[in-house]
């Protein structure tokens, strides 16, 4: 299998290549940018076949000709960041409600002000309720795996959905790194061409797409959205099943599970920061803790199931966020909370902020976290719910 | 349907209807008889973007369409981004897109959705050279929500938030001139239409339907509802509209302005013929419609005088 050291935005430029994108409509955003660069290298090399570009004039335009894209048939790609993916937000809803599987990645990066460009989810967790699928990256090879995956996951026939492959700002999308690349006949035999629910170019039998749905229609149409997310779940885990028999790489668990079998204490969070947490749970567990870590890959549709097998078996949860809800807490540790309320699944779990704003979080913060949440169980008494845990005092 | 010969024999537009009856559109609405007549011209061989608007309405609720032809509702602002991401689809996918027998792309958008919030998506469709057909169809104001001003709304037009009070006197700005702006651009092709004129309009959907490159029509379509005025003079208003230089039909190609003007060498009738039949501008005093009258004439000179220069 080829291998190359890229950067995670590479990384998504090649995997979008090699799923033989048919439209690309892109606004360049920092720390995207290099991305949709690299798009258009391949152009200019001549190394892609029938790729349209369409360098937009904003990013609410990408998502819109991405939509007049996909439904015209088209197998279509974007990217964006933080303020980016906010203007956008509108035209996210619109290509799900079209059933428009669209797949963009997403660099997380924090929104102003204060102008940041560093790593924190809040961007695209503020998106969870447009009827995306949410995949996020913990390292550039996932970041690849993730895009091939996503456009098979998105335009299965039971799914018919778009989806967001999310990496972090500058930790991955800039940092090099081995990335295992399947030859292009490997990829095109797991990714045939699309075929889409509906086309445009149907002129035999013309039908109009997302007219006005009076009260008598509407609320089946966002039911059938649901219905699909939940078909989702089950083509993720054949897809990543698939994936791993296929390039050695197994996608089939929506939670990667790393040292939980015996773990009392499990780290959960998403994204680069669980590359930390793994290493620290290696340093932790020869420090005699007996703690795991629990990488939610897929944030939409949410993995309850997987949670809650999880959550029966472990004393204490510490849920890592790097994002915020303001007013009430982070959004993966209200998430999970949530999936656990009607279960009799009881661990103790306490909220960690960490990292906004690409704030480093080390070894030593996690092993830090590990200590707290001992004392916790303990004591059977929690400090305090929601921990910033970097706050300068 | 079939027509009988005589009849046949009388019609200078295709007999051919794609645009259905059934649609919902208020009476005497112009921008219905708009849509009729791009289907005539076109065929069912074209994609249709809609962004909000009274035609999203107009063509009627799901399950249903009015169109013969595929339709794409979209945002408000986005009308000119979405056609450029079809435009690129085909092309990807090697469909023949114009030509005699190609695909025609077409943005249906009013004046709101044009001239005010999807004006950026227009302007990056026009840049970047894509292959289809924006029409703005201009009743000057937001009709669909309830009759609000747009930047596309004349002076002295009464609008439900330009209501004219003891203190706040209607619209006050001049009606923001779009074609110009599309014409910065240096478009393939770019006209004014008006549906009292429909030969005109067919033969610049034709045109547009020829050439390479982003194509722009601005098609002049009176709404009754929101003029304040009765349904059945739409033609008769849309017709004075170019009498009076109000609304001057021309085409710019290569740089060239070309004027269309049905009787070319008459003057333009007085601008009173055309406001007094509507109630939008009741509150104009004999003052306010001077005013109006000489933005009309001093815009229709230097109109002149660039088909002169650049004819």
């Amino acid at each position: 299998m080829p291998k190359k050291v890229v950067s995670g935005n590479y990384a998504a430029a090649y995997a979008a290549k090699h799923a033989r994108v048919e439209v690309v409509a892109a606004y360049p955003i920092t720390p995207q940018t290099s991305i949709i660069e690299k798009i258009a290298e391949f152009i200019a090399n001549g190394e892609v076949e029938n790729l349209q570009y369409v360098s937009v004039e904003s990013e609410h335009s990408a998502m819109a000709a991405c939509i007049g894209a996909s439904a015209t048939g088209a197998r279509t790609f974007t990217a964006t960041s933080a303020q980016g993916l906010a203007l956008m937000h509108e035209m996210l809803h619109w290509a799900a409600g079209a059933r428009l599987p669209v797949v963009m990645v997403d660099v997380n990066r924090a929104m102003a002000p204060p102008w940041s460009v560093w790593d924190d989810q809040t961007d695209s967790l503020a998106q969870r309720d447009t009827g995306w699928l949410q995949f996020y990256a913990e390292n550039n090879q996932e970041v690849y795996d993730g895009v091939l995956m996503a456009f098979k996951i998105g335009e299965h026939e039971k799914v018919n959905l778009p989806v967001m492959v999310i990496e972090s700002a500058f930790i991955l999308s800039h940092t090099y790194d081995i990335v295992d690349m399947p030859t292009q006949e490997e990829i095109d035999d797991f990714l045939p061409p699309r075929k889409p629910l509906y086309t445009l170019t149907d002129f035999d039998n013309p039908f109009s797409v997302g007219a006005l749905g009076t009260p008598a229609d509407y609320y089946e149409f966002r039911y059938k959205i649901e219905k699909a997310m939940e078909n989702a779940r089950k083509v993720i885990k054949e897809v990543g099943k698939e994936f791993g028999e296929r390039f050695g790489r197994d996608y089939s668990q929506m939670i990667e599970l790393y040292r939980t079998d015996d773990a009392e204490i499990v780290f959960m969070g998403m994204g680069s920061l669980m590359g930390t947490v793994k290493e620290a749970v290696d340093v932790l567990r020869s420090e005699g803790y007996k703690v795991g870590a629990a990488k939610v890959r897929w944030f939409r549709p949410f993995p309850k199931e997987e949670l809650y097998e999880l959550a029966k078996n472990v004393e204490g949860i510490a849920v890592l966020d790097r994002n915020f809800s303001f007013g009430q807490e982070g959004i993966l540790f209200n998430e999970a909370k949530g999936v656990l309320y009607n279960t009799d699944a009881n661990p103790v779990m306490k909220n960690y902020i960490v990292g906004l704003g690409g704030r480093d979080l080390t070894v030593n913060d996690v092993r830090v976290i590990a200590k707290n949440m001992k004392e916790i169980i303990e004591k059977k008494e929690l400090d305090k719910e929601i921990e910033w845990y970097h706050l300068k005092r | 349907m079939e027509l009988p010969a005589d009849v046949k024999k009388k019609l200078t537009l295709p007999a051919e209807e794609h645009f259905y009856a059934g649609h919902t559109a208020c009476q005497g609405c112009g921008a219905s008889l708009g849509l009729r007549y791009v289907l005539k011209a076109y065929g069912n061989k074209t994609i249709f973007t809609i962004p909000a608007c009274c035609s999203t309405i107009i063509a009627g609720p799901w399950p249903y369409s009015a169109l013969n032809a595929p339709l794409f509702h979209t945002a408000f602002e986005t009308t000119g981004a979405v056609i450029s991401g079809i435009e690129a689809a085909l092309k990807a996918k090697g469909y023949k897109v114009k030509g005699e027998d190609g695909i025609m792309v077409i943005g249906w958008a009013g004046d709101g959705g044009t001239a005010d919030i999807g004006l950026q998506a227009l302007s990056g469709f026009l840049e970047r050279g894509h292959d289809g057909l924006y029409i703005m169809y201009d009743n000057e104001a937001y009709m669909n929500t309830g009759i609000q001003r747009s930047s596309s709304t004349p002076y002295g037009a009464w609008t439900t938030n330009t209501p004219g009070g003891k203190k706040h006197f209607v619209e006050s700005r001049p009606k923001k001139k779009v074609i110009d702006i599309v014409i910065a651009h240096k478009p393939a092709y770019a006209a004014t239409a008006s549906v009292a004129y429909p030969e005109d309009f067919m033969r610049k959907l034709k045109k547009a339907k020829s050439i390479k490159g982003p194509s722009f029509i601005q098609l002049f379509a009176p709404c009754p509802t929101g003029w304040r005025a009765p349904t059945d003079k739409t033609i008769e208003l849309a017709r004075l509209a170019v009498q009076t230089a109000y609304f001057p039909l021309f085409e710019y190609e290569n740089g060239k302005y070309k004027i269309n003007m049905p009787s070319p060498n008459k003057e333009p009738k007085p601008l009173e013929e055309f406001i007094k039949l509507q109630g939008r501008f009741k509150y104009m005093t004999k003052e306010d419609i001077q005013v109006l009258q000489e933005w009309v004439l001093k815009e229709w000179e230097e109109l002149k005088k660039k088909a002169e220069v650049f004819g």
